[in-house]
């Protein structure tokens, strides 16, 4: 895929760039010390009884220092990848067809919109009675979470191909076996994108809260331990270690997603 | 007898059933000779769109039928060129690729295509944007690259909507010169569809002209210049009483009571 092109136009964009990210930037920066300082504040002067930064930040580092968070981390996104990975894998041809087959679609879609009303977590209870409390029933259900989001973004995707791309495409001779890879896989990599994003998000928020029921490692279990002996700290530097995680993967892929569609038309 | 390369027989098209149903094109009959060029003028919604969707195989009919090469039209070909009111240009590939969309399915040699590619950005003046994506060109750009698209799998017969619509006056005429110069070298077929009344009278072997509710053809107008159209042609005495029976046809129709 070809780079939009350096013609007329870079000079005013590299200024508009500097000219709104940097301040963006510098706020953002802002912004976070800011909370530092309300977080250190309120915790110094004891209004509430929560470990302060100076404290959370040392147990970080003695967690970090003997492996545990590194373990932790890894059970985590382990998991999460691995359901994720099947899911969207699953979901993108699943949507693909319920999208050009009227067929296809007519007999999935009232499942799909069933079980998506369903939220993942109602379905640890059934994953570990029927598949123990070992990694199958966690993955099962960030699969299942993933699964049910892409799928859904994939089949609206392919639904709202534009009708006139798909006529120009037979006019100039293409049969569907063409028209298929060279027009509607195209045209709705956009919202094949967002479902997976939304996806992803949902899966790192479905692994935590399944291992808050049933694990012996991650990060979801670590803070169920620390709950145990009301160790304050870990639980503390396991939320901020799901957030910046969750962050750092949702940025990835938007980061992804920026390049693959820097084709389309965005209103500025 | 010359043999027609596009006929309608008693072509209706209507949308929605039942009470709510409309009649967008009433027993359309029009027999297009090949090699011929006719324009299509007559108000919004009268039908145009739908009868060139219907010839390039887009669109089914209701009644009648449509006859390529005597032949029934049941999908369409590469034969038919067709430019679209709305350029849909693939804007995921850039202006070369767009172009080279249809060479690519002919299963042409890279070479080649590019050949070919290189020849028709060329004649629409987009060779500085070759490598260029949809997004950063302008309306007319775009409209020269779908123009380019089409010209570059070299069908025998054009249907074009509103082609030249988004262009400025200058490269209009410019294009217009560019089209009749290809069609009188190689004689393809076009249909083409316009609003601008002066491009109809100064492209056309005849004019069409539709009329709305129900859409149907209200009036056929030969148009009697020289072949070799020009800019004397253009500002010629008969240029303008023809223009002016077009006008008057098409802004002067008496409505029909619908039965
Ligand atoms: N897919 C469709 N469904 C329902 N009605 C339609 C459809 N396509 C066209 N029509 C109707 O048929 C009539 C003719 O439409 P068409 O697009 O052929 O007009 P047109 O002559 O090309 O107009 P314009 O000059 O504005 O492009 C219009 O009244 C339109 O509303
Ligand atoms: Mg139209």
């Amino acid at each position: 895929m070809s780079a939009a092109p350096s013609t007329a136009g870079a000079p005013g964009t590299r200024f508009s760039r500097l000219g709104l990210h940097l301040p963006g930037l510098a706020l953002n920066a802002v912004a976070f010390l800011a909370g530092l300082a309300f977080w250190w504040a309120i915790t110094a002067a004891k209004l509430v009884v929560l470990p302060g930064p100076h404290e959370v930040f040392v147990r970080a580092i003695e967690l970090a220092v003997n492996g545990q968070l590194a373990l932790d981390i890894f059970s985590s996104l382990k998991r999460v990848l691995t359901g994720f990975v099947l899911g969207a894998a699953l979901a993108i041809p699943v949507g693909f067809l319920m999208g050009w087959y009227k067929i296809a679609r007519a007999l999935i879609e009232p499942y799909v919109q069933f079980f998506r009303m369903i939220p993942p977590l109602a379905v640890i209870p059934l994953a570990i009675v029927t598949m123990g409390i070992d990694e199958a029933p966690k993955i099962f259900v960030i699969f299942l979470a993933s699964f049910l989001s892409c799928v859904v973004a994939t089949y609206q995707g392919v639904i709202s191909v534009d009708r006139t791309l798909i006529n120009a495409a037979r006019v100039l001779g293409a049969r569907d076996r063409v028209i298929f890879p060279r027009v509607v896989i195209p045209a709705s990599i956009p919202f094949i994108l967002v479902g997976v994003r939304i996806g992803l998000g949902s899966a790192w928020a479905t692994v935590v809260a399944a291992e808050l029921i049933a694990a012996q490692s991650g990060l979801g279990f670590r803070m169920q331990q620390a709950q145990l002996y009301y160790d304050l700290p870990t639980i503390f530097v396991s939320l901020i270690t799901i957030g910046i995680l969750g962050l750092v993967m949702d940025r990835l892929l938007q980061a992804a997603e920026r390049r693959l569609t820097s084709w389309q038309e965005r209103a500025q | 007898m010359t043999h027609s390369k596009l006929s309608f027989r008693n072509v209706s098209r209507r949308f929605g059933e039942g009470e709510k149903s409309f009649l967008a094109l009433d027993r359309l009959n029009l027999e297009i000779a090949d090699g011929e060029f006719v324009t299509v003028v007559g108000p919004s919604g009268c039908g145009k769109s739908t009868a060139m969707n219907i010839a390039a195989g887009l669109m089914g009919v209701s009644d009648g039928e449509v006859l390529v090469d005597g032949k029934p039209v049941s999908g369409p070909g590469p034969e038919r060129g067709v430019i679209f009111q709305q350029y849909a240009l693939f804007p995921w590939l850039s202006v070369r690729q767009n172009v080279e969309f249809g060479l690519r399915i002919k299963g042409l040699p890279a070479a080649e295509r590019r050949r070919i590619s290189d020849h028709f950005i060329g004649l629409v003046g987009l060779s500085d944007f070759a490598d260029a994506l949809p997004k950063t060109l302008s309306g007319g750009m775009k409209q020269r690259c779908a123009i380019a698209r089409a010209y570059a799998v070299d069908p025998t017969m054009l249907l074009m909507d509103e082609p030249f619509g988004a262009l400025d006056a200058l490269t209009r005429v410019h294009m217009q010169d560019q089209l009749l110069d290809t069609w009188s070298r190689e004689r393809r077929t076009v249909f083409f569809i316009t609003h601008d009344v002066d491009e109809a009278v100064y492209l056309a072997n005849r004019v069409i002209v539709m009329a709305a509710r129900p859409g149907r053809l209200h009036k056929i107008i030969p148009v009697d210049l020289p072949a070799e159209r020009n800019e004397e042609v253009r500002l010629s005495k008969e240029f303008a009483e023809i223009r002016n029976q077009v006008w008057h046809s098409v802004y002067h129709q008496k409505p029909l009571i619908e039965a």
